[in-house]
């Protein structure tokens, strides 16, 4: 489908990135030509110069026939002139980056609804959600909740000393009393879909799945719950952190907020009032070990710089705060982390990117397919698909084990009647189930493509 | 460097070239002309060459850049016209590959310069792939694969930029391969066009196929020694508005058929190239007057004679050679200017020439105003620095290459400077027929083997436009890793 992209920086292009890979047509729109010129080459789409709120770019844009413009310049106001616009000249669907807190408080209902805007997108506020997901659960690195919040994937690394290490993953459900799937596993860069007889080794990063109750079991028993994260510190006074210390606060944590610029401090102050706000500079560590970070369950670091994130992070780990989360941007540094032991890295990049994503494939799957759901895992190395199936077909009252699964696919989770199962091979999938299907790297379009 | 992708495309490239050589053999076995097995063979030959590199050069990665673009289109062209004349060589109708080659290079190029002192003597099969290669190449062999053979990478712009010819390369849909279909699209859709109007003047079938590929590739082989000058003045109307339509910029046909027809209608290029043609036009028109009888003769052969050179086809009405020296002049002028960006013409191209007078009246302009700030603005938009020095140096490079070609040609003993001047121009430029010994009467047979070659040279620089040739003889680009 055509998709417009109006202002191409860091989200723009990743999104771009991700778009052309899964075969849309994209129009990119900026008005600086050497970033155009870069797009060009790196990837298949085509770019035009000029102002997306201009009326003849547009139309030379295609918006006419575009099934989705998203709109990400630098400034909100512009972005909601954009999708006006191209909304009235019929583009089915609008996206609009709107960061400004203000609009995004009471006004952004009746912003969305005047404008007639699909989904308004505020990068700052949704990676302060992850980075809450993650928070609330301490072991996980990552958190995804499927259909009606019976039950849940969380993404983890499997530390030296787990009990998990060892067996063949067949054998783990009766060791551990618990049912659950082990259903993704990233080792070193490869992901892959674990058989019965894979055996788990430290250093892996797994996806399980599992009913909401079970998996806290589970956690528990395998030593990999912690306490909540009750004492935050936040270093860096940005939006995200806005956005983050209002969430936790209201979640009943305390948090620590350490901003360099003196304004900034003073004005994240007035609006947060029961943060303790410090001015100073994050990076001097005297002053962090001044401010009590010894005694903080979760560490994380939100300045503008991904090597400061990255350094920072990897201090407080050194020190053995609890938990350390980093927000670091561009991919290399993110792949760096992970080498420097850093498990809970955040980009805001490829958070939007997964929204966006997601967003599209309902789109289409509204045309075309039965998805009902898209979630990415393993920085979309893998994907989670939710299925529901209306009526009896060839996958159906088979029995999992019997059934003739396509590599690196699995059945990792049956919803029937509001309940979750956790399906092991004498399971089947029953008329009016929904499904959810693992896929590595394979892109699924219907439940029938499961099958070899 | 990903030494692999590069084979591995010239592979599909091969696999291609086999299956367009079916179009003569069919045409071959239709008339039994003997020219079945040559094609057979070269056929066969082209399907296990491309067969052999795809299966064993599948690339680990399939990302390239820049440096691989370049040397994929250059080595693609040699490796084509290589194959290509192989027919002629088989059959025995140019027995020297040497000729065969520079025949085959002439064609793909879109030429149309010749070796064969009698083109009358030549076996249908044989004329048929003559001509079929100038319908080919004029879109461009590459585009073709991009257009037909999926899954290639979203890096395959680098590819496509060093075979299209003109300054920047702007693209119809934001898939690379959509573009190119649509490319195709319009080429085949004029190219019947000009099919049907020609059939309708009472043009055999065959005769029609072969002028008429001959005009939508701008290439100009044609089938009898006096090139078009027997058939009807309709005809050559046709042939020559024709010719005019395939030296103009494609993007605006796509813009017709998208009903923008403001946008066409504002495009510098195309009225500076209207411009370009009805004025050279009346003024070879005015000199030429009083050689005709008719002033309707006069008119036909200077429009025919302009568009055939402007658009770098290469047919002729008329031998233009025993015309007055300042017809001859206008006509050597038009060599260099050629057609529009984004056509199957060859030349500097009229954007690079409008860009290139902006440059010096900006520079003039400076030189009076030292203070004075001038931006240059093209088809309404501002031009960026970066591609007015582009196409400074390109211009540069271009006449220092030139030059170069005419001193290795000036070699050649019992050739005249006209003669050789016009050679290298004609065949740089893609026209085809020159002036004296290389005019529409003459022929390119007499030069030594050496000289063919390094026309063949020229031929495939100006279709490429220099860089992609240029970047695959050097050999320092190869051997990096």
């Amino acid at each position: 489908m055509r998709i417009i992209i109006v202002g191409c920086g860091k989200i723009g292009t990743a999104l771009i990135g991700a778009l052309v890979r899964e075969g849309h047509d994209v129009v990119a729109v900026d008005n600086r030509p050497e970033i155009l010129n870069r797009l060009t080459n790196q990837y298949d789409v085509m770019c035009l110069p000029g102002n997306g709120a201009d009326f003849e770019t547009l139309s030379e844009a295609g918006v006419e026939r575009a099934e989705l413009l998203i709109s990400l310049t630098s400034s909100d106001e512009l972005n909601m002139l954009i999708c006006f616009l191209a909304k009235r000249r019929g583009a089915r669907h609008t996206i609009a980056r709107i960061r400004n807190p203000q609009y995004n408080r009471s006004s952004l209902d009746f912003l969305r609804q005047q404008l007639d805007l699909s989904m308004p997108l505020n990068p700052e506020l949704l990676t302060a959600q992850e980075i809450h997901n993650v928070l609330q659960l301490p072991a996980a690195s990552k958190v995804e909740t499927f259909s009606l919040n019976s039950f849940e994937m969380v993404e983890l690394r499997i530390k030296e000393d787990s009990p998990l290490i060892g067996h063949q993953l067949m054998d783990l459900r009766d060791h551990f009393r618990a049912k659950f799937l082990i259903c993704v596993v990233q080792r070193g860069n490869e992901v892959v879909i674990p058989r019965g007889n894979f055996v788990l080794q430290s250093g892996d990063r797994i996806g399980i799945t599992a009913d909401r109750s079970e998996l806290w079991k589970l956690l528990k028993q395998t030593g990999l719950a912690r306490r909540q994260s009750k004492k935050i510190m936040l270093v860096g006074g940005s939006r995200i952190a806005y956005y983050l210390s209002k969430r936790l606060q209201s979640s009943g944590s305390k948090v620590v907020l350490i901003e360099v610029d003196k304004t900034r401090s003073e004005q994240l102050h007035g609006t947060l009032p029961n943060a303790q706000v410090f001015h100073a500079d994050g990076t001097d560590q005297e002053r962090l070990l001044e401010f009590g970070l010894l005694n903080q369950d979760a560490f994380v670091s939100l300045t503008g710089m991904d090597e400061e994130n990255l350094l920072l992070a990897y201090n407080a780990k050194i020190q053995q705060v609890g938990q350390v989360i980093a927000k670091i941007n561009r991919d290399e540094i993110v792949q760096m982390a992970e080498q420097m032991g850093l498990e809970n890295v955040i980009s805001p990049k490829n958070v939007v990117v997964n929204v966006v994503l997601r967003y599209v494939r309902a789109l289409e799957n509204s045309m075309d397919s039965s998805i009902e759901k898209l979630y990415q895992l393993m920085d979309g190395k893998a994907e989670a698909l939710e299925f529901v199936v209306p009526a009896p077909a060839p996958f159906t009252n088979i029995q999992l084990k019997n059934l003739h699964l396509k590599k690196n696919i699995l059945i990792a989770g049956l919803l029937r009647n509001n309940a979750a199962i956790i399906p092991d091979g004498e399971d089947m999938i029953l008329p009016g189930d929904r499904v959810v299907v693992i896929s590595g790297q394979r892109k699924l379009k219907a439940m029938m493509d499961i099958l070899q | 460097m990903n030494r692999k992708m590069v084979f591995f495309i010239i592979g599909r490239i091969l696999l291609l070239e086999s299956i367009l050589l079916g179009l003569p053999m069919a045409v071959s076995i239709y008339y039994w002309d003997g020219g079945q097995i040559p094609l057979l063979f070269s056929m066969l030959l082209s399907l296990a060459l491309g067969a052999t590199l795809t299966r064993f050069m599948r690339p680990d990665s399939q990302v390239i850049y820049a440096r691989e673009g370049f040397l994929i289109t250059g080595l693609a062209w040699v490796i084509i016209s290589v194959l290509g004349a192989l027919p002629f060589v088989l059959s025995g109708e140019i027995p020297s590959f040497v000729d065969a080659f520079f025949e085959t290079v002439s064609g793909f190029t879109t030429t149309g310069a010749s070796i064969l002192t009698d083109v009358e003597k030549m076996s249908r099969s044989m004329l048929f792939w003559r001509s079929f290669t100038h319908w080919i190449g004029g879109m461009g062999m590459l585009v073709l694969m991009v257009a037909v053979m999926p899954n290639l990478p979203g890096r395959t712009i680098h590819i496509l930029r060093a075979e299209m010819p003109g300054p920047t390369m702007g693209k119809l849909s934001p898939k690379l391969s959509d573009t190119a279909r649509i490319l195709y699209l319009l080429y085949i859709a004029l190219t019947v066009v000009e099919l049907l109007l020609l059939l309708a003047g009472g043009m055999p079938l065959f005769d029609s196929a072969i002028h008429t590929f001959g005009t939508a590739g701008t290439g100009g082989f044609g089938i009898r020694a006096d090139s078009v000058a027997g058939y009807s003045p309709y005809l050559q109307w046709v042939i020559a508005v024709f010719m005019m339509l395939f030296g103009l910029n494609f993007n605006l046909f796509f813009l017709l058929t998208m009903r923008r027809f403001k946008s066409v209608l504002r495009s510098e290029e195309l009225w500076t190239y209207v411009a370009i043609v009805l004025a050279s036009t009346a003024l070879i028109c005015w000199n030429i007057r009083p050689l005709f009888a008719c002033f309707s003769d006069a008119l036909r052969h200077a429009f025919f004679q302009v568009t055939t050179i402007s658009s770098t086809t290469g047919f002729s009405t008329v031998n233009f050679d025993s015309w007055p020296s300042l017809s001859r002049m206008v006509l050597v002028l038009l060599m260099f200017i050629g057609a529009c960006a984004g056509s199957t013409a060859g030349g500097l191209k009229v954007s690079r020439v409008v860009l290139l007078f902006k440059t010096f009246r900006r520079e003039i302009r400076h030189l009076l105003h030292p203070h004075s700030v001038t931006t240059i603005r093209f088809e309404g938009r501002t031009v960026e620095n970066t591609t007015l020095s582009s196409v400074a140096t390109y211009f540069a490079l271009y006449m220092g290459l030139f030059v170069l070609f005419w001193f290795i040609v000036s070699f050649q003993p019992g050739y005249d400077g006209v003669s050789n001047f016009t050679a290298v121009a004609a065949c740089y430029n893609n026209i085809g027929p020159g002036l004296n010994l290389v005019g529409p009467a003459g022929s390119y047979a007499g030069y030594s083997p050496f000289v063919k070659l390094v026309l063949s040279l020229a031929m495939l620089f100006g279709r490429l436009e220099i860089y992609p040739m240029l970047i695959s003889l050097m050999p320092g680009v190869w051997l990096k890793k």
